[in-house]
């Protein structure tokens, strides 16, 4: 224990150091000082942490493995996250709730990007677009056209799994960093469109008054049974993504990502199957941007702009690529943490650099990715 | 069997095969030797379709597979073992197996029992990610992914490359094994002495184009290649 403490010390220092001098010119020494004294602490629980993770995880894995005849197969982890999930309305006020629902959306957003960079190794960096369209094509469907929720959603989905597809034929002969730029192009496209086609999308003004769902009749304006509602569409896409990259589809997307020569000499098409991921991902997407549209009832191009693309960037590398657990919990921080951190609202992006940098020092695969991810 | 006539191929304005005529016989071992950058890879890449031949004919029994594309080919019973084995390292064993059945030619168990037979290293750590195999075992399972496809013919690229002598033997070994069970070879090797022992017949291909072939006999003793490939 101790020699491991006199290994790790010296850059636990560093590190501390290092970001305390880049602190002392914007806010003087004493500021640095307890930012150095601060970071050096946390790496110090890390460190340990992270010592004793080891132990942590493998009674965990034997409390899972006996617990695995109890409930069958994949289902049993989906309880664990629904059943408190169900039970949140009758316990916390709507300021909660509405963190939760928001929390929800984003969570569809980065199972989405997952499929795509995680699942089939496409960086997108813009995939902000897919939201926007599925949230437009929905605003103007219901009103333009007096389509309710049930009717515009479906629509509003195929309108952005075919724009995605559209999108995606040309640029998937691209790759890596390439594709990459061209995404992120096609990303701002869309927000300027969206900004400036004032006769049809009311530019910057936005859309307002759309209306919220209804269920049968009755209409679900309450944030409890909205909340429900996008609850339900959380547990659909992680139940249909999970089945997905267990089939043939999902495999032939991890191989596609590990390997796109080898994956053309086992036969599999790789163009197509990119296209499979892309209008796949673009299909929740879509499906987020409803919800969001239907939630806010309100929406401007200033939702869809370049960061908002980071930032479901950010929730899947921090869950880790290619993990849906791990997607799950690292949209959830992303979503809450600058909630918690409200108070202390002048350095909240500061802790979030802070963050992400320590993040890629000691998990460079992200919190839950196989400790495999970042190798290779 | 399969014959390629005048075949050019290239990656841009570099032309890496310039006409080259190759043909292999039913059951056959063909090698195909020469120095970095002759073309050899290219040949192979040309043939499973990953790169497209930009002239010249590749007759597969009396049709031209040249500009199909790979998935295509490999329904056609060519099946690829590409250099630097390229086996996918985060998958399993088995589910490395199972992508090289994934255009689903023949029986799945069958095909997947032959190759524990023939690999049973491979059926012991089924379970094992690719990418923790040691260079041996990951081209034991790059021949036994490509042969989860039922080829008829088998495209090897450089299987001893990077390879333990005592695994190189072995893999030479186990090459002999696929060819007595009926599977045609061509076989691109750096290695020319053991890939011309092995092979009945052989080409020497040079700057793109075919400078010597013969049976691997003759080529073996012949003056130019010991000089050139054998370190004579």
């Amino acid at each position: 224990m101790n020699g491991f403490f006199i290994k790790r010390m010296p850059k636990a220092v560093i590190i501390s150091l290092w970001s305390a001098l880049l602190f002392l010119p914007f806010k003087g020494l004493q500021a640095a000082g307890l930012l150095f004294l601060f970071l050096f602490l946390a790496l110090l629980v890390i460190t340990v942490a992270s010592r004793l993770s080891g132990p942590l995880f493998r009674t965990a894995e034997v409390i899972r493995k006996n617990a695995a005849g109890l409930i069958p197969g994949d289902s049993r982890y989906l309880l664990l996250l629904i059943l408190p999930a169900l039970t949140l309305p009758l316990f916390f006020r709507n300021y909660i709730l509405d963190v939760a629902v928001l929390a929800g959306i984003y969570i569809i957003l980065a199972l989405a990007l997952n499929v795509v960079v995680g699942f089939t190794g496409l960086l997108n960096l813009g995939f902000v677009a897919y939201y926007a369209i599925g949230a437009y094509s929905f605003a103007l469907l219901n009103t333009r056209l007096g389509l309710g929720f049930w009717s515009a959603l479906p629509l509003s989905v195929i309108i952005t799994t075919a724009a995605g597809l559209v999108f995606a034929a040309p640029a998937l002969r691209l790759k890596g960093d390439y594709l990459a730029l061209v995404t992120l192009g096609f990303g701002e496209i869309v927000r300027i469109t969206l900004n400036n086609w004032d006769s049809f999308t009311k530019g910057p003004n936005g859309i307002s008054g759309i209306d919220p769902p209804s269920f049968f009749g009755i209409t679900l304006a309450a944030l409890s049974s909205f909340y429900y509602l996008v609850l339900f569409f959380v547990v659909l896409a992680v139940i249909v993504i999970r089945r997905v990259h267990a089939s043939k589809i999902g495999r032939a997307w991890i191989a596609l990502r590990e390997d796109e020569i080898a994956a053309s000499a086992m036969g599999i098409r790789s163009i197509r199957y990119k296209l499979y991921a892309v209008s796949f991902g673009a299909f929740w997407a879509g499906l987020a941007g409803c919800l969001f549209a239907a939630k806010m009832r309100f929406i401007s191009p200033e939702s869809f702009t370049f960061m908002e693309s980071v930032l479901i960037l950010s929730m899947v590398i921090l869950g880790g690529l290619g993990s849906i657990a791990g997607v799950i919990i690292g949209a959830v921080i992303l979503v809450a943490l600058p909630e918690a951190l409200r108070d202390i609202q002048m350095y909240r992006m500061l802790a979030l650099g802070a963050g992400v940098v320590l993040l890629m020092i000691f998990r460079p695969q992200g919190l839950f990715g196989g400790s495999s991810a970042s190798r290779s | 069997m399969l014959r390629l006539a005048n075949i050019h191929a290239g990656y841009g304005p570099i032309k890496a095969l310039k006409g080259i005529d190759i043909e292999i016989n039913r059951g056959e071992i063909v090698s195909l030797i020469g120095s970095n950058g002759a073309g050899k890879s290219t040949c192979l890449m040309t043939i499973s379709g990953i790169l497209k031949s930009v002239s010249g004919s590749i007759m597969l029994g009396d049709t031209d597979i040249a500009g199909l594309p790979p998935h295509r080919i490999v329904q056609r019973g060519i099946s690829q073992v590409p250099e630097g084995r390229r086996i996918f390292p985060k998958l399993t064993i088995l589910e490395n197996l199972q992508m090289g059945a994934f255009l689903g030619r023949g029986d799945f168990t069958t095909s997947l029992e032959r190759i524990y037979k023939l690999f049973p290293i491979l059926h012991e750590r089924k379970k094992q990610s690719g990418g923790t195999l040691s260079g041996g075992e990951q081209q034991m399972l790059a021949i036994g992914r490509a042969l989860m496809s039922n080829p008829d013919i088998l495209l090897l690229d450089e299987p001893s490359l990077g390879l333990a002598p005592i695994m190189v033997s072995k893999i030479f070994k186990t090459i002999q094994e696929i060819s007595s069970e009926g599977i045609t070879i061509l076989l691109v090797e750096q290695n020319a002495r053991a890939a011309l022992k092995l092979s009945h017949r052989g080409y020497v291909l040079e700057n793109g184009c075919i400078t010597l072939s013969g049976s691997s006999s003759d080529l073996l003793d012949n003056k130019k290649v010991q000089q050139a490939y054998l370190g004579e």
